[in-house]
């Protein structure tokens, strides 16, 4: 079975129009791309396209009721929404670190998601003023 | 450590984003005692503190991170640097002779005098105004960057059903942002025949998400008395005028506009600076101070920058010179006026100095492939591709200018000639 994929590449402001033929599953054919970087992307982006993940957490007592955070690598495409939605339902108490794991291995995917800011308890002062 | 208040300080810096925290510690590098950073929000760090996603500091740290990460670093740098910052203070005037009215949430209404100010109050989100959408006024009408305030920092959902005018990279990114959340994302509306974002935020924020993105096309109208409910939808023809009779109507309950940045320039306009009508803000020369000796301005107050790591590399310049200024440094005029020639939207600064290198900062109209930029006959560099969305930083370095007789040079785009 032959079949054309398209795809543009996210690579530079050229974005260029790359065309992917596949055949059995298995790439055949890559063009449309003006350097190695396009190739590489629509390779990875077919066989095992990965995303960063960033959302907040449900936080209590701290400056702000929600706390940013990251998957401390990218994770499998098909497992964002799973991820989000383990986060969803998770809960943490201020103060929290920047860099400070939240949940290890969320989803199963073996990835940490850490807290992307530090958020001090609603009581304390938050950044040093006057 | 807190910093008792003083009635004087060498540099004011007016806001606290990534702008006024570069600022800061670029006076603080250049030997500047006393310095202060006035912030209206409870904490400095600006815009970043509702951008979550990833993607900032890829020029500046060599790493990928998100807006609250970087903003912290910079926060903990000027703490460290015993920098003083007045939060959940708004600065309502400056007079010519550099008093800065100050309303504050702790210290009500103050004064303080400075011998350099540097403006840095970034930018506001064009509105439904703006473009003046016709229709009904109700709830569920706002920018794509409020309902990024509310759902990163204060866990609010805007609505459930969303459509989106405006395909710039913070409605691309809100697009995105409101699924992950749950929330349908009907369509994403772009009034010109392509998207105004990034290639990869289309791609990971729509395409990944199966949202549409209708290109030529506009909302006409907004229905619904106290919440919306409905939208027309029109397409537009090449003078982007809405063609009703095509249109088709929407189900939603919340429209975000994502239609641009313009400049928060009250402050500057009441000091009557002189201003750029191409950027939205002040005039500079090339140490990033106004028309008015001893204001300078930087990021996006000066003009909309779309990258952070080049608001923080201006604005530690800004903060150096003005400490120079504030010390008594004196250095040579600039003698260079730059013009915009071919293809140039707009570029910063408007004027040039031999004795230093130069950074310009610039846009062009319309997107070129394979195109030469050129200064006067001074410096000329190949560009496979320039698009009107990407901001594009040049550096000369002092021998480009140097034994140049001339008092102005030409900066244009043009189409690479063909052998
Ligand atoms: C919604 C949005 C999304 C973005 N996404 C990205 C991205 O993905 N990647 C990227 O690299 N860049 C992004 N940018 C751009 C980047 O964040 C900005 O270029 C940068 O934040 C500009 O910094 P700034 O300090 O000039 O302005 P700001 O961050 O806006 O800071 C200005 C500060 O001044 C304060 N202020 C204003 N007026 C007064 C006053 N009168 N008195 C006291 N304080 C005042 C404000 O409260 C604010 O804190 C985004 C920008 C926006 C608006
Ligand atoms: S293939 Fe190369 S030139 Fe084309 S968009 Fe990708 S990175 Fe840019």
């Amino acid at each position: 079975m032959k079949e054309i994929k398209n795809m543009t590449c996210i690579g530079c402001p050229m974005s260029c129009p790359l065309q992917l033929t596949i055949v059995d599953g298995e790439i055949e054919e890559i063009t449309g791309y003006s350097c190695k970087k396009g190739e590489e992307y629509a390779r990875q982006e077919y066989t095992a396209p990965r995303r960063m993940v960033s959302t907040t957490v449900a936080c209590s007592g701290g400056l702000w009721p929600r706390v940013p955070v990251k998957t401390a690598e990218s994770i499998p495409k098909e497992t964002v929404l799973a991820v989000v939605r383990e986060l969803h339902r998770y809960k943490v108490k201020a103060p929290v670190q920047v860099g400070q794991i939240i949940l290890e291995n969320v989803a199963g995917t073996g990835v940490a998601v850490v807290a992307t800011r530090s958020l001090p308890g609603s009581k304390s002062e938050g950044q040093e003023t006057i | 450590m807190n910093n008792p208040l003083k009635k004087q300080y060498d540099v004011v810096i007016v806001g606290g984003g990534p702008a006024g925290l570069a600022a800061a510690l670029g006076a603080r590098k250049s030997g500047a005692e006393n310095i202060l950073i006035i912030e209206r929000e409870v904490e400095a760090g600006g815009i970043l503190n509702q951008c979550i996603h990833s993607g900032f500091g890829l020029h500046y740290f060599k790493e990928e991170l998100t807006g609250p990460e970087y903003a912290e670093r910079f926060v903990a740098h000027a703490l460290s640097e015993n920098i003083t910052m007045l939060t959940d203070s708004y600065v309502i005037d400056i007079s010519p002779a550099l008093q800065v009215a100050v309303l504050s949430g702790r210290h009500g209404y103050l004064n303080v005098q400075a011998r350099a100010v540097v403006l840095a109050m970034g930018c506001r989100e064009r509105t439904r105004g703006a473009i003046r959408t016709p229709g009904f006024r109700p709830a569920g009408v706002m920018t794509a960057g409020l309902a990024q305030k509310m759902v990163n920092m204060k866990g609010v959902l805007p609505g459930r059903k969303i459509a989106i005018l405006g395909s710039g990279d913070i409605g691309l990114i809100m697009a995105r942002r409101l699924a992950l959340e749950g929330c349908e994302v009907v369509s994403v509306y772009e009034i010109f025949p392509y998207s105004n974002g990034l290639t990869r935020n289309v791609v990971q924020c729509l395409d990944d998400f199966d949202i549409p993105l209708q290109l030529s096309a506009t909302v006409a109208f907004i229905h619904g008395r106290d919440r919306v409910n409905r939208l027309t939808i029109a397409p537009v023809d090449a003078q982007r005028l809405p063609d009703l009779n095509k249109s088709w109507d929407v189900d939603c309950d919340t429209l975000l506009f994502s239609i641009g940045l313009i400049p928060e320039n009250e402050l500057s306009t009441k000091l009557r600076l002189h201003m750029d009508p191409a950027t939205g803000g002040p005039q500079v020369n090339s140490t990033l101070e106004t028309s008015l000796p001893g204001v300078f301005a930087c990021g996006n107050v000066l003009h909309v920058h779309d990258i952070v790591d080049f608001v923080s590399e201006e604005s530690l310049r800004a903060g150096q010179f003005a400490a120079d200024l504030a010390l008594g440094r004196r250095r040579p005029g600039d003698n260079i006026a730059l013009q915009k020639g071919a293809n140039i939207a707009s570029c910063v600064p408007h004027s040039l100095s031999p004795d230093r290198e130069q950074v310009i900062y610039l846009r062009v109209k319309q997107p070129m492939k394979n195109c030469i930029l050129s200064i006067g006959d001074r410096y000329q560099k190949k560009f496979r591709m320039l698009i009107p969305a990407e901001m594009i930083r040049l550096t000369l370095a002092p021998e480009v200018l140097d034994r140049y007789f001339g008092d102005n040079l030409k900066i244009e785009v043009r189409p690479q000639e063909v052998e």
